[in-house]
């Protein structure tokens, strides 16, 4: 499947049906971070229910320092 | 004690979490500045370095309240984005309206700061809009609703401390609401004034994480600005143009 991830395009597994899948794909499970698919942000509850489709534009952000 | 919304806090001091040297000397200055409110950037995650260390993630977050700000952020509707993306975390409800209008000074974008505060409001969020030195911008912010106002003592990061203190002693007074200077501050002597003048707050963040020692310079800016509320709570004395002997004029030995 073709996503667009922070910008960039990618190809990930078919195995990656969800948010919940992505986010374990980049052994990212752990952290603290929020995702937004096509511009809406997707709440952790919907992480294994949302499917993700082809051509999907994923924001995965966290907090980094600043003032 | 400072009340920004429905949150009351122990310390004046909110510090930002920017270009410290390491997490180690950053934890211990956090420690030493006594603050409870700490701000945060949001942006995109390195998803190639899913181990990379996080600042926060290292903090015990029931000792602190983060306050993330929109910086990047140059429409009403990018800071919004910003926020959202920041409350969605399920760690905060406060926003740092933070709306660039110029590249060269950073400084905030009135129009769009207006615009965004006023949409976060409605979103139920806790709103501070980092702004200009403008008493009448800050009365708008005020009547929208807004839960403190934080005036630039000077550019972002420029250290050049208060560069107009007849325009931030215009918003102290009229303002009801907090008024947190941020941005600008250099030295402890910036937060002395600052706090001296009335202000209820400070968020810095270069003005420690540059200084030679971070950890030091902070527990400096504590003290500073605890010494600098005191005083005005105290209520300095009126200058005048002559002096006024301390010691009695009566009973001197010479007459």
């Amino acid at each position: 499947m073709k996503l667009r991830i922070n910008g960039q395009q990618m190809e990930v597994e078919n195995s990656v049906r969800n948010i919940e899948d992505l986010l374990n794909f980049f052994q990212l499970q752990e952290r603290i971070v929020v995702v937004e698919r096509n511009g809406e942000i997707v709440s952790k509850e919907q992480y294994s229910i949302q499917t993700l489709n082809d051509g999907d534009q994923i924001e995965i952000v966290h907090f980094v320092g600043g003032g | 004690m400072l009340k920004i919304g429905d949150k009351t806090f122990q310390s004046r001091l909110m510090l930002g979490t920017g270009k410290y040297p390491s997490f180690e000397i950053q934890k211990e200055a956090v420690e030493a500045s006594g603050a409870e409110i700490l701000t945060f950037a949001v942006r995109r995650m390195n998803i190639y370095e899913p181990s990379q260390p996080n600042f926060l993630e290292m903090l015990d977050l029931s000792k602190y309240t983060l306050l993330p700000n929109t910086a990047g952020a140059k429409t009403a509707e990018e800071a919004v984005r910003i926020a959202k993306l920041a409350k969605a975390s399920g760690l905060c409800d406060m926003i740092k309206v933070e709306v660039i209008g110029d590249d060269k000074t950073l400084l905030p974008d009135p129009i769009e700061t207006l615009k965004a505060s006023e949409m976060l409001l409605e979103e139920g969020f806790i709103v501070l809009p980092y702004t200009s030195d403008d008493v009448v911008l800050a009365k708008k912010l005020e009547e929208l609703g807004v839960h403190a106002i934080m005036p630039g003592a000077s550019p972002i990061g420029s250290g050049q401390g208060i560069v107009n203190p007849l325009n931030l002693s215009f918003i102290i007074e009229q303002a009801n609401i907090p008024v947190i200077v941020d941005a600008g501050i250099g030295s402890p002597a910036d937060c002395a004034l600052a706090m001296e003048m009335g202000a209820d707050g400070i968020l810095l963040n270069t003005a420690v994480s540059g200084a030679k020692d971070p950890v030091k310079m902070a527990k400096a800016m504590k003290l500073a600005i605890e010494a600098g509320r005191l005083g005005y709570e105290a209520g300095r004395i009126p200058k005048k143009r002559y002096a006024q002997a301390s010691s009695p004029t009566e009973g001197m030995l010479t007459t």
